[in-house]
């Protein structure tokens, strides 16, 4: 046991003073309470801490507290070149990395001007695992939150499946989660031989899987009552919060930024933007939340679908092919101020750069975490509800704490 | 389980050392307070459920530091969490353990140079038992951690307590070696 | 793309007055609006409710430090207009002040409730006071913690609690 390296200085008034109480114990009426939903709890959505003003079992108002995962990724952005900073854009937002990694490389082939000439298979194999990292995601969010609710064999079930796709990206890039894939200006290294087919069976293997996701927990009687009605967004409540995603469609708006922005080759394949239409209760509540969730993972099956169609037919593997042909030596876009933004998982992730000309380390890199605008709505509508109904609600919005900490 | 195996032979009558039976009730079902901060918690998380089952060695995530053994630091430990570290750790009841998971936790990660509110590892904070490298550790890691565990528990031993034992020897960590 | 940044600018100038505007950045790719800070609120309410640019979506709010040299701290607003399409950016600049005269910026949130969080992280980070915010603290760092990190010329405290900040 090495306790000779422990150097914490225990004091009593450590924890208020890191993190004090922002309501005053003071001015509670009679049978008020503030309690603490602090940040380690069963519910896995990382460490958030809420604030909770109850009289017991009706939440008053909700103040969340975060920065308990604050990893410093801005200030690493300011010190290291673009190329090293892709393995600290997956720890961001890590149930989601190549689409992270996606988002900041388009945000750096922009600035070069490459981004006409990437070739084409290069793209669709972006697409391809991004889209399979978007149901990973999506898989994570409805388990978990099956969870909270108290069903416990979606999460199993998701689990399993999840492996699998854990198992395909290993394949592909080398590890299971923190892929460092997908390279400015190219990808790491291209699909291995016997990945089109093994991928396709993968496909074909999941499309049931994903009805019975949702007729055990979307179309679950248990599961209507607890979600639907709870947690209603307004859409200009929704837009004013600046909130983004699935959270954005659910309350009824049809927004996707793949098909507004149209970056990378999303324009040439098929797909929908489902939207929440308050089929259950109202347009904007957990369950239109969870149901345009499970409606986007049918709808990045068929993404992968097309793209293996296209990667083994028009842009097929060919012996000469190199997927770091277009990666640059050496980073060094001009001096300017640059945002891009791409549709994650989650919601709208923005990059913002300002560089300074001859150098390859940014002078600032912003990054516009979704779940950390998302989560800023939670006071708002979570007034008079009762506590069991708050754990509903912060399940519905799929926040990630790497993303808000950062 | 070897020490069931060949003792029950005997007509349903086991011999042993008190020690032994003590130290396989111990390690057999070691409840550990799920502490999931950040990428690692997924890995965790992934290795507790289908596919890398931990409940087979007796394993099941508890909630709560009260009713737990073993607390397995998943992920990064920043210094607003470190007070609430210290904290949840003497909420455990003895013989409590501690495993650092993942690259953050064990000496800082790959923020140890520009991150100031990144804490170098958790062992300046807890006492920390196995630590297990990776960024983040396969679940097989994982399991290899918890197993090189049950092969510390089992040594130890009920003629010096463990608060003895700390302050009269200075016994180093073990490392998981993958 | 039915509205273009010149157009913006012109309706900007003759509804505010000239001297809102400080200049213009359209070199780049993205062009940006340098805007003067007494006129900020008002630019931003105008962006808002005007029917011909409709910016309902303020997308990002950045904090950005020039260093010692230069001197001065900049927030750059990205807003966003759904119903039209539109991306629009506005430049504020002010002085880099020292720990007793923070730079002042007059906040947004009763525009955008979007600027609430990010102004209170921009606070966090450099230090910049928003003048109007209804609740300014911390969000990303412990309470008690020294200095502004973004700030180029950070340097981190040694100890925090006993425990050592450096590897």
């Amino acid at each position: 046991m090495s306790s000779h390296t422990i150097q914490y200085n225990s004091h009593p008034g450590n924890l208020e003073r890191s993190e004090p109480l922002v309501l005053d114990t003071a001015n509670l009426k009679r049978g008020e309470m503030i309690i603490n939903m602090g940040p380690q709890h069963p519910s896995t959505h990382g460490v958030l801490r809420l604030e909770i003003l109850t009289d017991g079992e009706i939440v008053k108002e909700v103040i969340p507290h975060m920065g308990y995962l604050h990893r410093c990724y801005e200030k690493h952005a300011e010190k290291l070149p673009y190329n090293q900073i892709i393995p600290f854009v997956d720890r961001m937002d890590y149930l989601a990395a190549m689409n992270s990694e996606h988002a900041y490389v388009m945000g750096i082939e922009r600035m070069l001007g490459i981004e006409k000439d990437i070739p084409k298979r290069v793209e669709y194999i972006r697409v391809l695992v991004a889209e399979l990292n978007r149901i990973s995601s999506h898989f994570v969010a409805i388990g978990t939150y099956g969870l909270d609710i108290g069903a416990f064999t979606p999460f199993l079930w998701v689990m399993r499946d999840r492996e699998h796709i854990n198992r395909l990206l290993e394949w592909v890039s080398g590890a299971r989660m923190l892929y460092n894939y997908i390279w400015a200006g190219g990808l790491f290294y291209d699909l291995p031989v016997g990945f089109e087919e093994r991928c396709n069976e993968f496909a074909t293997y999941l499309h049931p899987k994903l009805i019975e996701l949702q007729k055990i927990i979307i179309e679950n009687r248990i599961f209507i009552e607890r979600t639907a009605n709870i947690g209603v967004l307004p859409l200009d409540l929704a837009i004013n919060y600046g909130v983004t995603g699935p959270m954005l469609r659910a309350s009824g708006l049809k927004y996707d930024l793949r098909k507004v922005d149209a970056y990378s080759v999303y324009p040439e394949l098929r797909f929908d933007v489902p939207i929440g239409k308050g089929e259950m209760g109202t347009t904007g509540d957990c369950w239109d939340r969870t149901q345009v969730r499970v409606l986007e993972c049918f709808e990045s099956l068929s993404i992968i679908e097309q793209c293996l169609e296209k990667l083994t037919g028009e842009f097929k593997r060919t012996r000469d092919f190199d997927p770091q042909a277009m990666v640059p030596k050496k980073i060094r876009p001009k001096t300017m101020d640059f945002y891009m933004r791409a549709e994650n998982p989650k919601g709208e992730l923005g990059f913002f750069f300002r560089t300074t000309g001859n150098t390859d380390i940014p002078f600032r890199c912003k990054v516009r975490a979704p779940s950390f605008v998302n989560l800023s709505v939670l006071p708002s509508i979570s007034k008079n509800v009762m506590i069991s109904d708050l754990v509903a609600i912060l399940g519905s919005f799929d926040i990630v704490m790497g993303e808000i900490d950062r | 389980m070897s020490l069931l195996d060949h003792k029950f032979g005997q007509g349903g009558i086991v011999v042993s050392q008190l020690e032994d039976v003590l130290n396989w009730a111990r390690l057999s079902s070691l409840f550990p307070m799920s502490f999931g901060l950040a990428c690692c918690a997924i890995e965790m998380m992934q290795t507790f459920t289908s596919g890398y089952d931990l409940d087979r060695f007796g394993i099941i995530p508890r909630a709560t530091p009260r009713q737990s053994d073993v607390m397995i630091v998943a992920g990064t430990v920043t210094f607003k969490m470190a007070d609430r570290i210290k904290r949840l750790y003497e909420q455990m009841p003895e013989p409590r353990y501690v495993i650092s998971m993942g690259s953050c936790s064990n000496c800082g990660g790959p923020y140890w140079e520009h991150g100031y509110h990144v804490v170098k590892g958790v062992d300046r904070i807890v006492p920390v038992d196995i630590y297990v490298p990776g960024c983040p550790p396969r679940p097989e890691a994982l399991i290899g951690g918890f197993l090189k565990l049950q092969g510390k528990i089992r040594q130890e031993s009920l003629v010096e307590p463990k608060a003895v034992e700390r302050f009269l020897t200075k016994r180093t960590s073990e490392t998981a070696i993958i | 793309m039915n509205v273009n940044f010149q157009e913006i600018k012109e309706a900007i100038l003759v509804s505010l007055g000239t001297e809102a505007v400080l200049g213009e950045n359209i070199s780049l790719a993205q062009p940006q609006l340098i805007v003067n800070k007494e006129y900020l609120k008002d630019i931003c309410l105008f962006l808002r409710d005007d029917e011909r640019f409709f910016f309902d979506q303020l997308s990002c709010l950045t904090g950005l430090d020039n260093g010692v040299p230069k001197n001065t701290i900049e927030v750059i607003y990205h807003l966003y207009s759904i119903p039209f399409n539109v991306s629009f950016i506005l430049k504020v600049e002010t002085d880099r002040g020292d720990e007793q005269h923070l730079p002042e910026v007059s906040s947004v949130t009763d525009i955008w409730r979007t600027a609430n969080w990010h102004e209170r992280e921009a606070f966090d980070m450099y230090g910049i006071v928003f003048i109007g915010h209804p609740d300014l603290r911390r969000i990303l760092l412990p309470t008690d913690w020294e200095g502004y990190p973004l700030r180029k010329d950070y340097k981190e405290q040694e100890f925090y609690h006993g425990i050592k900040v450096a590897y």
